[in-house]
């Protein structure tokens, strides 16, 4: 049963995290992700500080607003500042990563984070960080609540704003000659990946986050001309990464993150030997 | 050699342009009669993309505007098609033919809806106009410079719009493609459509258009075709720029001065 | 403050020796960082720092200690192994570099993470402290550590010291580099085993995680100082080796701290005062220029004022009030005060109780500035046939920035004008 619920949440992190990431590659906004990843690490520390513990939908609101706040940034960085945009991603995320860290090791009393926790979070806890009512009652794992939110709501964006991402990712220019605002998009594609990174890093941790916001959509790419095949195959992509991830990390005994990154590396290269 | 016309559909007035503080136009005007299949013709650098994409609203205009139909863009979007250059878009993209032709039907539809069967319909018919409707649901990524160019140009046509700015359409085209795109373009005009283009070819622009505009980051002439297209027009379009207004640019850059004055 | 006195002292051998280590690895990656940063290839460093974890980790697996050979080659390796998947990722399919970057960045570091909490996990006593490389400990830097570091890093400075010319050229320019025939396969190679190096040492001090920023911040930072390569590198170098001797002082003082975070907060604090208050390209620097043009341009028109006041009655000293200037033009009134009191204290007006009169320069400045502006319209309707109701604007801000030596080119081409397009009369210097 703790088997299932492993597999369930590293499922919803893995599909979140790919959907989006099919945008993000497409765009060729991949490090862009990676940076947002990063950059939400103080957002959660100063959120967990304020609230006092990890339940707070407004956690995942405070700190996912940050990873928006880091979009502004590097364009800030790169528009007023005229620094190159590379530069401006890398500069950034490092800083307010290590600013995360920093906090956390400082406050670690208060704290319930472990600085290489954030790194590849624990989703071993996930069954035993449990829901239970004021009455007694055991509605299960926390954690699978919040990341089927979460998956809910990215479905969700992406069934309502079809066309417009399909077209704002497409031919951005195209997009704002006809109307539609191909800035209000970026953002709000740049804000979902926020929340899904800070409802994310619980399980996987920050830095895991990139391998499945990048590695299964990138494998999709490979493999299909169609977009929507592409977010079809990048779904069951991620369902065989958390299968798979989970009993090769049972077998040899280590984390099971880390355990999903190489899996979704391996099914990329073989996609990639396949062509 | 500039001709205004009344009861104008694009209507340019005193625009000017910079990127970076430098001006790249520098105070158009011009006016275009409703029909006209319009060549914009200049040397690398003029200004002639940067003006069409300033009158579509993608790039922020320094001063002056531009109205088309006697108002402003926004308030007639779906009267107005536009075709980027080639070069813009990832071809690799996974979208299909049909895919992207849809997405001229996208400014009629509102958030929320689905393309609809009346939407296919128009795609479909695009694609006829441009023959290409065999390729429906081919990949865009199998598709040859000339054929991208005809789908961009359905997708344009599936606007159902009255007026259109195409940049650069004959750009690495096959010979077929280029004839096929410019007899549509020339039937468009005889419905009564605007049709305007960014043109990199000398040697075409007397047998394609019936109205040229002259531009070298300044309006050098508009008009009709047989009016503007003249020896001496070319030579001051195409003689180099003029040396002082591009110091005053450059020293425009180098200040970073702000572009027009407001009201100080 | 007694704790930073002692480890200033240097008296601690130990204190010697991670001073010593942190400072030398970050030279080395600001050095090699300001050749990537140059070629615009920043988050490529961070790949390859991503990418030495599972090398760390297979060298100790395989060799069953921290020899610090063992790990630098394993890491070395798989650093190197990256870079090479990367290239051939983007050459041989769709994949786009930003997307291979990210790829090989996040599936190799799992892979290091897997491998590095299965040999946590297995017990294995020797293998504490292996998880320093996540974010750096410079306190963990010992005697025979710093040696073989130092060496890479002099290796790697005499490296960069010898092909300086060629990396500055393929840094630059590359395609002109291949056309007069440099080797730059080769040369990029050279880069490429720098920038692995480079991190592998690096990685000691400040970690896996945060190394990119050792290779990026200090150049970012650099580059807007100045436009000198070899200033840059040197003002990359000082940021760096600063910002590396605080993280030693943070590993003195606090053990068990991790230092690369701290290493990493000072140098973007470096990198964002740079971006604002560097002269010339910082963003505040660009500010306070924009308010100085703002004045002057007041400053102008409001001479023009007096001149043209002048034009209308014929007496171009007579003294006039803020209510007559007011009326000729808008501005607020608090900004015609200042501009005022401004231009009096520059000698350019004269007040009384009366109001306020030209001086000779004053009538000699507003005069220069009317001509320009006239000569201007006549060459926006002459030469660029815009029509006469169109150019004023124009000329409004154009008549502020045309140098002596441009109006004397503007005056001879139109062949000394008389009158602008609105029939004015075009005033020449008597």
């Amino acid at each position: 049963m703790n088997e299932l619920y492993i597999i369930a949440a590293g499922s919803m992190v893995a599909i979140s995290c790919g959907l989006l990431g099919c945008y993000l590659i497409l765009r060729k906004m991949a490090m862009v992700g990676d940076a947002i990843s990063h950059a939400v690490l103080p957002g959660i520390v100063i959120a967990f500080l304020i609230a006092g513990n990890r339940d707070s939908v407004t956690m995942l609101l405070g700190a996912g607003l940050i990873g928006v706040f880091t979009t502004f940034l590097i364009e800030f960085l790169h528009r007023k500042g005229n620094l190159q945009s590379d530069a401006s991603i890398g500069v950034t995320f490092t800083w307010l990563f290590a600013l995360g860290v920093i906090l956390i090791s400082v406050y670690a009393g208060q704290v319930d984070l472990d600085q290489e926790c954030v790194l590849y979070g624990e989703i071993a806890y996930v069954p035993l960080d449990l829901w239970i009512l004021n009455d007694g009652t055991n509605l299960g794992p926390r954690t699978l609540y919040v990341l089927s939110l979460v998956l809910v709501g990215i479905i969700a964006f992406i069934l309502l704003g079809y066309k417009e991402l399909f077209l704002t990712t497409f031919d951005p220019a195209y997009a704002a000659a006809i109307g539609v605002s191909a800035t209000l998009w970026h953002y709000l594609l740049m804000g979902a990946v926020s929340f899904t990174t800070v409802a994310a890093f619980e399980s996987v941790g920050a830095i895991l986050v990139v391998a499945l916001l990048i590695a299964p959509p990138a494998t999709a790419y490979l493999l299909t001309d169609d977009f929507k095949v592409m977010l079809i195959i990048t779904v069951v992509l991620g369902v065989l990464i958390s299968i798979l991830g989970y009993y090769l990390a049972a077998s040899i005994d280590a984390s099971i993150a880390g355990a999903m990154s190489t899996v979704a590396g391996a099914l990329f290269a073989l996609a990639f030997f396949h062509d | 050699m500039i001709q205004q016309v009344d009861n104008p559909v694009l209507e340019v007035h005193d625009l000017t342009v910079s990127y970076d503080k430098k001006p790249v136009l520098w105070g158009i005007d011009l006016t275009i009669p409703q029909g006209s299949l319009v060549g914009i013709i200049g040397p690398n650098g003029a200004g002639k993309s940067t003006l069409i994409k300033s009158v579509m609203g993608l790039i922020p205009l320094g001063s002056g505007y531009a109205e088309l139909f006697g108002k402003s863009l926004d308030d007639v979007r779906d009267q107005v098609s536009y075709v980027p250059q080639r070069g813009t878009v990832d071809w690799d993209f996974p979208a299909s033919v049909m895919d992207v032709v849809l997405m001229g039907r996208y400014g009629k539809l509102g958030l929320f809806s689905r393309p609809k069967k009346a939407d296919r319909e128009a795609a479909l018919t695009a694609l006829r106009q441009v023959g290409m409707e065999s390729y429906v649901n081919r990949q865009i990524s199998q598709l040859s410079g000339g054929q991208q160019q005809r789908v961009f140009l359905a997708r344009a046509l599936a606007q159902q719009a009255d007026i259109y700015f195409l940049d650069e359409p004959f750009a690495g085209v096959d010979a077929a493609t280029e004839k096929a795109i410019i007899t549509l373009l020339r039937k468009m005009s005889d419905e009564g459509k605007t049709v305007i283009v960014v043109h990199h070819d000398l040697q075409s622009v007397e047998t394609y258009f019936n109205w040229i505009i002259l531009l070298n980051t300044r309006l050098v002439a508009s008009g009709p075709m047989e009016e503007v297209f003249t020896q001496q027009l070319l030579q001051e379009t195409y003689g180099g720029k003029l040396t002082l207004l591009s110091e005053v640019g450059n020293l425009l850059k180098k200040g970073q001065f702000p572009n027009r004055e407001k009201a100080i | 403050m007694s704790e930073l006195l002692q480890f200033l002292s240097f008296e601690d051998p130990n204190t010697r020796y991670v001073v010593t280590g942190t400072v030398l690895l970050a030279i080395s990656s600001a050095i090699v960082g300001s050749f990537i940063f140059l070629k615009k290839k920043a988050l490529v460093g961070d790949a390859v720092a991503h990418s030495v974890l599972p090398g760390v980790c297979l060298a100790f697996m395989l060799s069953g200690n921290k020899n610090p050979v063992y790990l630098v080659v394993g890491a070395f390796i798989t650093g190197w192994l990256s870079l090479v998947i990367i290239d051939q990722i983007v050459a041989r399919s769709r994949i786009k570099e930003d997307t291979a970057i990210g790829l090989i960045l996040s599936v190799f570091f799992g892979l290091g993470i897997m491998l590095l909490t299965k040999i946590q996990h297995s017990g294995n006593a020797a293998q504490s402290g292996l998880d320093s490389f996540l974010f750096g400990k410079a306190a963990a830097l010992v005697g025979t550590d710093v040696i073989v570091f130092s060496t890479i890093s002099i290796i790697l400075l005499v490296v960069v010291f010898i092909f300086f010319k060629e990396l500055t050229l393929i840094a630059f320019d590359e395609d002109f580099a291949k056309s007069i025939g440099f080797p730059v396969r080769r040369l990029e190679l050279v880069l490429t085993t720098l920038t692995v190096m480079a991190v592998v040492i690096g990685i000691q001090a400040v970690g896996v995680v945060l190394m990119a920023a050792m290779l990026i911040t200090p150049a970012a930072a650099a580059r807007f100082w100045t436009d000198q390569l070899r200033v840059m590198l040197l003002l990359a170098a000082i940021f760096g080796a600063f910002a590396g001797v605080f993280g030693a002082f943070v590993s003195y003082t606090a053990p068990a701290m991790p230092t690369g975070p701290w290493i990493v907060m000072i140098i973007s604090i470096i990198a964002m005062f740079s971006f604002f208050f560097a002269p010339r390209k910082g963003i505040l620097y660009k500010m306070v220029k924009q308010r100085r043009i703002q004045k002057k341009i007041r400053d102008e028109n409001i001479l023009k004022m007096f001149y043209q006041l002048g034009e209308a009655d014929g007496d171009y000293f007579s003294s006039r009030t803020s209510a007559a200037l007011s009326e000729r033009r808008e501005l607020a009134s608090g900004q015609l005060a200042s501009g005022l009191s401004r231009l009096k204290r520059h000698g350019y007006l004269k007040s009384d109780k009366e109001g306020w009169q030209l001086t000779i320069e004053g009538k000699n400045k507003g005069q220069r500035t009317i001509k320009l502006h006239r000569l201007w319209e006549l060459y926006l309707t002459q030469y660029l046939r815009i029509a006469p109701d169109h150019v004023h604007d124009d000329a409004e801000t154009i008549e502020h920035i045309i140098t002596p030596e441009l109006e004397a080119k503007l005056e001879k081409l139109l062949e000394y004008p008389e009158v602008d397009p609105h029939m004015s009369k075009i005033p020449y210097e008597s």
